[in-house]
């Protein structure tokens, strides 16, 4: 799964001293930056929201998907999509464990997404009411995941530039049995391919939305673009997304929900209609229609397994060894 | 009868394994820690893995043109052969890794044995099960020596699920005439040969857990014959809505 990168920068970048001229000449020469390598304040702390906003975006991103696991339709599906969700909790331990490279423990950064400080991707708030969606998530959410974090894989960060090399594997799989899904449904009976499209209707804009505000709007751009964390624009990205996925709408027979989608002969790429940045920042205020129950999922399973850790801690202090 | 016995035979297994992944796959994004969530459905992806083995050589013993999904989404509660511990409800980590410890020392022994069937296809299917169970158990055993030798909560919390429990524990070494044509015919084994073992594996586990073996008490049965505990609807329900609502449909 994924999650789409926050902008923003924490405070402003430090003074001009030796240390950050090695560090500029480091990313100048496309050279990773190291956990034991001296970095601006800002840099780290930038680098460990976005981290953590992904660790999490996987780790809230299992819930929408896990709500089918036990109604998948045949025990092919099922082991498919179970293996799925556990890659997503794989690649939130990976993605910790990036984060916490930075300096920050796992526990503080799920704390924090506990406590609602913290952001994940916006697209997990939205219901997942038919099968249909299982492979619209996979098909959209994870195609736009994955335009995303391939540019990640060469972010100037080694960690994370290294746990998205794995990631990105995993998730082009997730997204060809999303893909495979749709076309499954799109090809079967008349109320299977209504129950495709209807999944294609509303997961298409909040699939664009993925990208973040519009470039335009995007005021910390321009830092990140520098520390090489990010490579490529919001809306850079978005095209990509949508000139890449238009063709796959076609050829699974479904119609992508926008009356002003068309080619345009001189910018080549898909011109799109207006996208309802309302409900973009309506759902990332807290107002979409799941936000409330999965952070409540979330703090449901950390309250309700305390008593577990806290019996594995204290065997272990018991007979002097690790605790899980 | 030798024939529909061996099936039912299979399909115990099956139902078995099916029933467990089916309540363990719920825990998947919910567990106490993420690692647990790794572990879990790595658990229920095996038993998912194995009840399609047996589903499907029942369906090939039976040749009506049943393949594992027809056996998995198309019969009734009462047509199930799965034993009750298996359905029993997830309840907290403590009953979910108390009825796992159960079943999983129980399939060690009872697919060493299968691993020596007469019957070839049953002898790979446990052969190959077992690599996978002694994982499954070896996990499920640390997690009960952990909760059971942990705090003073967790230590109550997994005393009461094995009270709770224990009454479904019986069923799993009670014989009936689908196991004696089992043993007849060399495909299967003797439930009641494995108690003994088995007490003897959770008395050693139970010690290092510092927890009591229960006192004798009734045993609850049933489940292999098809009389189930009244959750096993529910989780067909749930389980087998999709196909059941859509029979024309191919997923």
């Amino acid at each position: 799964m994924y999650t789409s990168i926050s902008d923003g920068i924490e405070g402003a970048p430090d003074g001009g001293d030796a240390r950050e001229r090695a560090f500029d000449e480091r990313l100048d020469r496309a050279l990773k930056i190291e956990p034991p390598d001296w970095m601006p304040d800002a840099y780290r702390k930038t680098l460990t929201r976005q981290i953590s906003q992904h660790a999490h975006s996987e780790i809230v991103g299992m819930l929408p998907e896990g709500n089918w696991i036990t109604r998948a339709p045949s025990l092919q599906r099922k082991v498919i999509l179970l293996a799925k969700v556990q890659d997503e909790a794989g690649h939130g331990l990976y993605l910790y464990g990036a984060a916490e490279s930075l300096g920050t423990s796992r526990d503080e950064l799920v704390l924090a997404l506990l406590s609602g400080k913290a952001k994940y991707s916006s697209i997990f708030n939205y219901p997942t009411l038919t099968w249909a969606d299982v492979g619209a998530i996979g098909w959209l959410v994870d195609g736009a995941a994955i335009i995303n974090q391939i540019p990640i894989t060469r972010c100037s960060y080694g960690p994370y530039a290294r746990a998205m090399v794995r990631i990105c594997k995993e998730e082009s799989f997730h997204q060809r049995q999303g893909f495979d899904i749709m076309w499954t449904l799109a090809h079967g009976t008349a109320e299977q391919h209504a129950m495709a499209q209807d999944a294609l209707d509303r997961w298409w804009w909040p699939s664009v939305m993925m990208f973040g505000p519009p470039d335009s709007e995007s005021t910390h751009n321009v830092q990140s673009l520098r520390w090489k964390i990010k490579l490529f624009t919001n809306d850079e990205l978005r095209t990509k997304f949508i000139d890449q996925t238009v063709p796959q709408a076609e050829q699974l027979g479904l119609a992508i929900p926008d009356p002003d989608l068309r080619w345009n002969d001189e910018t080549k790429h898909y011109d799109i209609g207006p996208i309802d940045w309302d409900e973009f920042y309506r759902v990332i205020g807290g107002n979409g229609p799941c936000n409330k129950d999965r952070l409540q999922a979330r703090v449901d399973a950390w309250e309700d397994g305390a008593w577990v850790r806290e019996a594995a801690a204290e065997h272990a202090r018991k007979h002097g060894s690790d605790a899980a | 009868m030798r024939d529909s016995a061996r099936i039912e035979y299979v399909l115990r297994f099956g139902d078995g394994a099916l029933v467990l992944a089916q309540r363990l796959c719920a825990w998947v994004a919910h567990a106490p820690v993420m690692e647990e969530d790794v572990a879990v459905a790595n658990v229920s992806l095996d038993l998912f893995g194995q009840a399609r083995m047996w589903l499907s050589y029942a369906g090939e013993l039976e040749g009506a043109g049943r393949d594992e999904d027809r056996l998995a989404f198309h019969r009734d509660a009462r047509e199930f052969h799965n034993v009750l511990l298996v359905e029993r409800p997830n309840g907290d980590f403590a009953d979910t890794t108390v009825r796992g410890y159960f079943y999983d020392l129980w399939a060690s022994l009872a697919l060493s044995e299968l691993a020596g069937s007469h019957d070839e296809r049953i002898a790979a299917i446990a052969q190959k099960s077992r690599k996978e169970n002694a994982y499954h158990l070896r996990r499920s055993q640390d997690w009960i020596v952990r909760l059971g030798d942990g705090t003073q909560e967790s230590h109550a919390r997994v005393t009461r699920a094995v009270d709770e429990l224990w009454r479904y524990t019986g069923e799993l070494f009670i014989g009936d005439d689908v196991d004696a044509v089992a043993v007849g015919d060399g495909f299967g084994f003797a439930p009641e040969a494995l108690r003994e073992p088995w007490l003897e594996r959770v008395r050693a586990t139970f010690a290092q857990a510092t927890l009591d073996v229960p006192p004798d008490t009734w045993m609850q049965r049933g489940g292999k014959q098809g009389v189930h505990t009244e959750d096993l609807g529910y989780l067909l329900a749930e389980m087998q809505v999709l196909p059941r609502s859509m029979p024309e449909a191919v997923w």
